[in-house]
C-alpha cells in the first residue's frame, strides 16, 4: 500500500504519523508551504485523509482531492468534516468512538472535582509558599451536586455512571428523550440549567448545537452554578461566558475546549475558580494508542476492502 | 487582674449552665461560632485569657467535665491531669491521634469524633487528587494559564484511571467511599486493613507492602497511631514502582516523607497528591519544584456542609452529655 497517498491534516501523534509513514506515502499539510500548489501536484495521488478535533476535510479539502476515498478522524467529533458533502461523494468516514469514551467521562469529573474542590488553587497557594495556619479557606462539597448534562450519548452516559457513584442527582437534555433510562429529562437546555448545580457539555457539535450554551443558559445556571465543558468550544457563546465568570454571575467553569484553540480568552486567566485545560480530553498514552490503532485499522480494512471497523459514513 | 474569659454573647453567664473547655479554637468554631450556643453548655474559652494556659487551667478549669479540642490543641497525659472533672473529649475532626487514647481510656473518660460526617469530602479529594495527578490537570491549567499553549502545541499525555489497580490504605468510612467512587471509573480496588472487612468485595491484603506490590496507586485513608507511623516507607514505594502514584488525605507522618521526596525526585515513584504533610504548614521545598505532584494545605473536609454537620454533631453529643444521655459519635474500639 506504499503508492497510497494519505493527507495528515496536522500534528495528532507521533506514533500514528510514523505507522502512517511506514504504510502508505505520507503527505503532512502542515509541513507544506504552499498548500493550492501542493494540492494540484498531488490531487491524483491522494485516497485518504488523516484528520481530528483541530483540522479535518471541509468542502474546499474535498473538492480538491478527487480520488478522495476516506476520511478517517482520530476523534470521535466529526464537526470539521464535511459530512454532507462526503455522502455526496461517496467518500467514506470513520471515527474513533468507544475507546476514548472513559477518559473524556474521567475529565470531566476531574474538572468538576478541580473547580468545586479548588485543587488547581489549593496547589497554586502551596507552591507560593504562602500556606499559614489559620488561613481556613472553604470549598464547595462535591458529592449530591445536581448534575445536569447535554447530550446522553455514549460519553453523557458515562458521566452520568461516574457521578451517581457521589450520589449525584442526575438530569439531562437530549434531543430525544432517552425512556429506557432513569435519569430526569428536561426538554430544554435552560430547564436544565436551571434545575441543576453542575451543567456539562457532553454532546456533538451541529448546526444545531451551536452556541447551545447561550446567555440565557448562563443565567439560569446562576451565580452557583458550574459549567464543565469537554465537547467543543463552539458549544459555548464564550465571550458571554468569560463576561459571566468575571462578573462572578456564573460560580465557575471547567473548560477543556475553547472557540479558538489553542487561543484561550486571558481574562479567565487570573480566576480562582476557572480550570482551564488544552484540550486534553482523551490525551491518555493508552487511549491515543487505541484510538491510533483504530485509524489505522479503518485504513487497512478500507483498501483492503474490508468492512470498516467504525464508519460514520 | 487578669481578664476573664468572655461568656456567650447576650447571655449573663449561668452558674447552673456547664462548661465546655476550649483551648484553641478548631477552625470549625472560628468559622460556625453561631452554631455552638446552646442552653446545655457554655465555651470556656481559655486562648481570650492573658493567663497561660497552665494557669488558666489551674484557676478555672477544675470542675470542666467536657473539653473540645482539635489537631492545634491536643489532649496530653499533662493537659488531663489539670483537668480532675473531665470525662469526655469532643474533638471537631475524623482524626484522633491527638488524643492520648490510652491515658482517657484509663480514666474512663470518653471520646467522641467526628467521623462520617466528613467521609464523603475527604473521598471526594481523594479521588479528585488521583484524577488530576494521572490526568495532569493541575500542571495543565499551569500551562495555560502561562499562555503556553499556542507556542508550544500539545501538552504531555496522562494515564488512563479506569485500568489502574488502587490499593486503599485503610478501609474505614473514608477508604470505603473512595472505593465506592473508583468502582464507578472501572478501577480494580485493593486494600490493607488491621483486619480484613466482611462486607468488602476487594481483595485484602494483609500488609501495606504486599499491597503496594500489586497497586498501580495508594490512597491512604486509615488513622495515624504508633503502627501506622511512617508505614508508608521506602521499600512500600520502591514496590510501588517507578508509575505508582500516593495519594494522602490522612495524615502526613503516615508517609516517611523524607523518603517519599527522595522517591520522586529520582524517579522512583511516578507522582503523589497531598492534602498532609509531615509538618504542616511547612512542605518539602522539592516537591514546589515537580510537575507530577499536586499539593493541598490540608483542606480536603473543608467544605460548608461538611463543617456544619461537624458543627451539628459536636453540639449534639455535647448536649446529649450534658443530659446524661447516649452520646451519639463515641470512639469504639476495634
Amino acid at each position: 500500500m506504499e503508492s497510497i497517498g494519505v493527507l495528515m491534516a496536522c500534528p495528532m501523534n507521533p506514533y500514528l504519523e510514523q505507522e502512517l509513514h511506514k504504510r502508505f506515502t505520507l503527505h503532512r499539510f502542515w509541513k507544506v508551504p504552499d498548500k493550492s500548489t501542493f494540492l494540484t501536484t498531488h490531487c491524483n495521488s491522494i485516497r485518504a485523509v488523516v484528520g481530528n478535533a483541530s483540522a479535518g476535510a471541509d468542502a474546499q479539502l474535498i473538492e480538491a482531492l478527487p480520488k478522495l476515498e476516506i476520511v478517517a478522524s482520530f476523534s470521535v467529533g466529526l464537526d470539521k468534516i464535511d459530512l454532507a458533502k462526503c455522502k455526496e461523494k461517496g467518500i467514506r468516514v470513520t471515527n474513533t468512538p468507544d475507546v476514548l469514551t472513559e477518559d473524556v467521562a474521567d475529565l470531566a469529573i476531574g474538572l468538576m472535582l478541580a473547580v468545586l474542590r479548588k485543587l488547581c488553587e489549593s496547589d497554586r497557594y502551596v507552591r507560593s509558599g504562602k500556606w499559614k495556619k489559620g488561613n481556613y479557606m472553604l470549598t464547595t462539597k462535591f458529592t449530591g451536586k445536581r448534575v445536569g448534562i447535554i447530550g446522553l450519548g455514549r460519553i453523557g452516559m458515562a458521566i452520568a455512571k461516574r457521578a451517581e457513584a457521589f450520589s449525584c442527582p442526575i438530569s439531562y437534555h437530549s434531543r430525544t428523550e432517552k425512556t429506557e433510562t432513569k435519569y430526569k429529562y428536561y426538554p430544554s437546555v435552560v430547564e436544565l440549567a436551571a434545575n441543576c448545580d453542575i451543567l456539562v457539555v457532553a454532546c456533538s457539535l451541529t448546526e444545531e448545537t451551536r452556541h447551545i450554551v447561550n446567555r440565557k443558559v448562563i443565567d439560569a445556571l446562576g451565580a452557583k452554578g458550574v459549567l464543565i465543558n469537554i465537547g467543543r468550544g463552539p458549544h459555548v457563546d464564550e465571550p458571554e461566558l468569560v463576561s459571566a465568570l468575571v462578573e462572578r454571575r456564573i460560580g465557575g467553569a471547567g473548560l477543556d475546549v475553547f472557540e479558538h484553540e489553542p487561543e484561550v480568552p486571558e481574562e479567565l486567566f487570573g480566576l480562582d475558580n476557572v480550570v482551564l485545560l488544552p484540550h486534553v480530553g482523551s490525551g491518555t498514552v493508552e487511549t491515543r494508542k487505541a484510538m491510533a490503532d483504530l485509524v489505522l485499522g479503518n485504513l487497512e480494512a478500507h483498501f483492503l476492502n474490508k468492512p470498516l471497523l467504525t464508519p460514520v459514513v | 487582674m487578669e481578664s476573664q474569659p468572655s461568656q456567650e454573647r447576650n447571655e449573663q453567664p449561668t452558674k447552673e449552665v456547664p462548661h465546655v473547655l476550649v483551648m484553641k479554637p478548631p477552625p470549625l468554631l472560628t468559622l460556625f461560632e453561631d452554631k455552638f450556643i446552646s442552653t446545655k453548655f457554655q465555651l470556656l474559652k481559655a486562648w481570650e485569657s492573658t493567663l497561660p494556659l497552665h494557669q488558666f487551667l489551674t484557676t478555672h478549669a477544675g470542675s470542666v467535665r467536657a473539653v473540645l479540642c482539635s489537631g492545634a490543641s491536643p489532649i496530653t497525659p499533662h493537659i488531663i491531669q489539670l483537668l480532675p472533672s473531665l470525662q469526655l473529649v469532643v474533638t471537631a475532626s475524623a482524626g484522633i491521634n491527638h488524643i492520648d487514647l490510652n491515658e482517657c481510656r484509663r480514666l474512663g473518660i470518653a471520646v467522641t469524633n467526628a467521623a462520617g460526617v466528613f467521609s464523603d469530602d475527604a473521598a471526594d479529594a481523594a479521588v479528585g487528587l488521583l484524577i488530576d495527578v494521572l490526568r495532569k490537570i493541575s500542571s495543565a491549567d499551569r500551562f495555560v494559564r502561562h499562555g503556553l499553549w499556542p507556542a508550544t502545541g500539545d501538552y504531555p499525555l496522562g494515564s488512563k484511571l479506569g485500568d489502574k489497580r488502587v490499593g486503599i490504605v485503610g478501609l474505614g468510612s473514608i477508604g470505603s467511599a473512595v472505593a465506592k467512587r473508583l468502582e464507578a471509573f472501572g478501577c480494580t480496588v485493593l486494600y490493607n486493613s488491621r483486619k480484613p472487612k466482611p462486607w468488602a468485595p476487594y481483595p485484602f491484603y494483609s500488609n501495606v507492602h504486599e499491597l503496594a506490590v500489586d497497586s498501580d496507586a495508594l490512597i491512604v485513608c486509615c488513622g495515624l497511631t504508633a503502627e501506622t507511623r511512617h508505614m508508608i516507607n521506602r521499600q512500600v514505594m520502591v514496590a510501588l514502582g517507578k508509575q505508582g502514584i500516593i495519594v494522602n488525605v490522612a495524615r502526613g507522618a503516615i508517609i516517611d516523607e523524607k523518603e517519599m521526596v527522595e522517591c520522586l525526585v529520582h524517579g522512583e515513584i511516578g507522582g503523589a497528591g497531598l492534602d498532609v504533610f509531615e509538618n504542616e504548614p511547612s512542605v518539602p521545598k522539592q516537591l514546589l519544584e515537580l510537575d507530577n505532584v499536586v499539593l493541598s494545605p490540608h483542606r480536603a473536609v473543608f467544605t460548608p456542609e461538611g463543617f456544619m454537620a461537624a458543627c451539628d454533631l459536636v453540639v449534639a453529643n455535647l448536649e446529649a452529655f450534658f443530659e446524661d444521655e447516649p452520646l451519639l459519635s463515641p470512639l469504639i474500639d476495634e
